[in-house]
């Protein structure tokens, strides 16, 4: 005789049992509740991946900031004084009008809202904002420079940024600020004879000066320079974003909390976040916490009508990374040669590199009109709508993909980046009170 | 004569019609194309086989899950197909999007033969999600031969 159940039984044993009661009871209340959702509530906002997502792009989870090997001052707090106050010193230029906040102006999240930037002339770039650059590993739209402090470097010996030359630099810091950098650098070299005006720079004469000093005297001032580069290091470092609507969004929507008037979404914004994560495509290369994977692109952005010569981005700045005279492996760097991984194994040549800048993060993105690297549109608008069309590179090859957004789609993905908004906080108590 | 201009141009219309239609629907093809979920039947094991079968490999990533926009270190662990380590191999590494058309954003190197067949890899880096494919080149005693990785971040 079998011992097994017959089919009729089984089902009688299963209907009777307290497991099939708690079955047809949950069934029923999420048939219930999944009629009453569709009914009165709208579907669940984002699924586990699109969660992942918003907690990836969220500042919340921006790693903790990395050491900068190569700047063995850049948490010095003494450094940071230095730097915020050599920021804004204009004495710091040819003409004694241009400091670094010239163009990176506190008011305007460290920019100058125009398309191409001016110091004592007028550059073939737009100026980049600083918050959160001591994550990335390149500098400049073009990433020739591989550091914050040799990027602070770069504009002071151009002869329309700064205009100015590293002797007169070093005879700045020797008149103005030797006690404060003594303290952090040690004792500043003789500037006896050395003139006013050398350096390895456009000018003529400049250059000819510089020439005339002996290498070891030279040595010397460009270390000084280096140094002044590492103080306004050690100060932009410390300006970091600050959270924005957005990334308060995404704390609530995580945490599953009501949100607050303070951190709601407009229907159009939470649409426009869907676009921005989905369609759009936008995460491809605005990824990450900043909003920005800190690499180079060729989006086909068409050719400033300001500035004559054709513009190769990377492929010129990494050649110029490469070459830095003050670089991560440079004599003026303080890291090991295995701190410079991101030099070591660079891309440095290839069509890839073509016409192609850098990501830039989308944190105030809203704020900081005209776009591109050369300021070439002058509304989010715009911009959108050239990421939509796709349209051919003036040279090299496009990433781009048309994405036939309608204009609702363009309407929504705009509200969502004016969710990125967040006035920048200059460090400037934590620098007073470190005095 | 004017019918068969008419006919002619009206030939004409209909070849610039279908020449749209169809250029559209290429170009709408690869737009999809492009930024389409990956291929479903991808093999995204850490070991594989070489194209020509010459070899074996296994890739281990340092740390518990490959990072993305990070710098990181790889293992690679090179056998003959009959299970010997392969050791002094030349190898040389490079990949990319193949939905997006473009390459790594780093040049990955081997930097140091480990022995016993493992080599170690420098300098991995993947600056965005999606299917990831990283191909490695080896040129050792058993010939020329190169083992393709797919990844999905």
């Amino acid at each position: 005789m079998s011992t097994a159940p017959t089919f009729s039984r089984l089902v009688a044993r299963v209907r009777d049992s307290a497991g099939f009661a708690v079955l047809v009871c949950t069934f029923a209340s999420l048939l219930g509740s999944a009629v009453v959702s569709t009914v009165f509530a709208r579907a669940p906002r984002w699924t586990p991946d699109q969660r992942a997502t918003l907690r990836s792009l969220s500042l919340y989870s921006l790693e903790p900031l990395a050491a900068d090997h190569s700047n063995r001052y850049a948490d010095d707090p003494r450094a940071a004084a230095l730097g915020r106050e050599l920021f804004f010193d204009t004495r710091l230029s040819g003409d004694g009008r241009v400091s670094c906040a010239s163009c990176h102006q506190p008011a305007r999240d460290l920019q100058d809202g125009t398309a191409l930037a001016s110091g004592v002339g007028t550059t073939t770039r737009r100026t980049m904002p600083i918050a959160g650059t001591a994550h990335s590993p390149w500098l400049f739209w073009d990433g020739r420079s591989d550091s914050q402090w040799s990027q602070a470097l770069g504009p002071l010996e151009s002869a329309v940024e700064h205009g100015g030359t590293r002797t007169l630099y070093a005879h700045v810091v020797a008149e103005h600020y030797r006690e404060q950098y003594e303290s952090v650098f040690g004792k500043l070299p003789s500037l006896g004879g050395v003139p006013r005006d050398a350096g390895p720079v456009a000018n003529g004469a400049w250059r000819a000066a510089w020439a005339k000093i002996p290498p070891a005297r030279q040595d010397d001032i460009s270390r000084v320079y280096a140094n002044i580069g590492k103080a306004i290091a050690a100060y932009e470092r410390r300006i970091e974003p600050a959270p924005s609507r957005f990334d308060t969004y995404v704390e609530a929507e995580l945490a599953g909390r009501a949100h607050t008037p303070a951190d709601s979404f407009s229907a159009d914004e939470e649409a426009g976040l869907r676009v921005f994560i989905g369609k759009g495509n936008c995460t491809n290369c605005h990824n990450g916490a900043l909003l920005t994977d800190q690499h180079f692109h060729n989006t086909g952005v068409p050719a400033s009508r300001l500035v004559i010569a054709p513009d190769s981005g990377r492929a010129t700045g990494v050649r110029q990374a490469i070459a830095g005279e003050f670089n991560c492996t440079s004599r003026y760097s303080d890291a090991t040669a295995d701190d410079c991984d991101e030099l070591r194994f660079a891309v440095a040549e290839g069509d890839e590199l073509l016409r192609a800048f850098k990501t830039p993060s989308l944190r105030g993105v809203a704020e900081r009109a005209p776009y591109m690297h050369a300021g070439q549109f002058a509304t989010l608008e715009e911009v959108v709508a050239h990421y939509d069309a796709a349209p051919r590179a003036p040279f090299g090859h496009s990433e781009l993909v048309p994405l036939r957004l309608s204009a609702a789609e363009r309407r929504q993905l705009l509200a969502f980046l004016r969710t990125l908004s967040a006035p920048v906080v200059l460090p400037d108590a934590y620098v007073i009170n470190n005095r | 004569m004017r019918s068969i201009i008419a006919a002619l141009r009206g030939r004409h219309l209909l070849l610039v019609r279908n020449a749209t239609i169809s250029l559209t629907a290429l170009v709408l093809l690869t737009g999809c194309m492009m930024f389409a979920r990956p291929p479903q039947d991808l093999d995204y094991a850490r070991t594989r086989a070489s194209v020509a079968g010459l070899y074996r490999a296994t890739v281990e990533p340092h740390g518990d899950s490959i990072p993305k926009g990070k710098l990181h270190r790889w293992n690679l662990h090179l056998e003959t197909a009959a299970g010997a380590p392969v050791t002094g191999a030349a190898i040389s590494i490079d990949g990319g999007m193949p939905q997006h058309g473009h390459g790594l954003p780093t040049k990955p190197q081997v930097t140091r033969e480990l022995g016993s067949g493992d080599y170690l890899v420098e300098g991995m880096k993947f600056n965005m999600g999606g299917w990831w494919v990283v191909k490695f080149h080896v040129a050792a005693a058993a010939g020329r031969d190169s083992i393709a990785f797919n990844l999905k971040l």
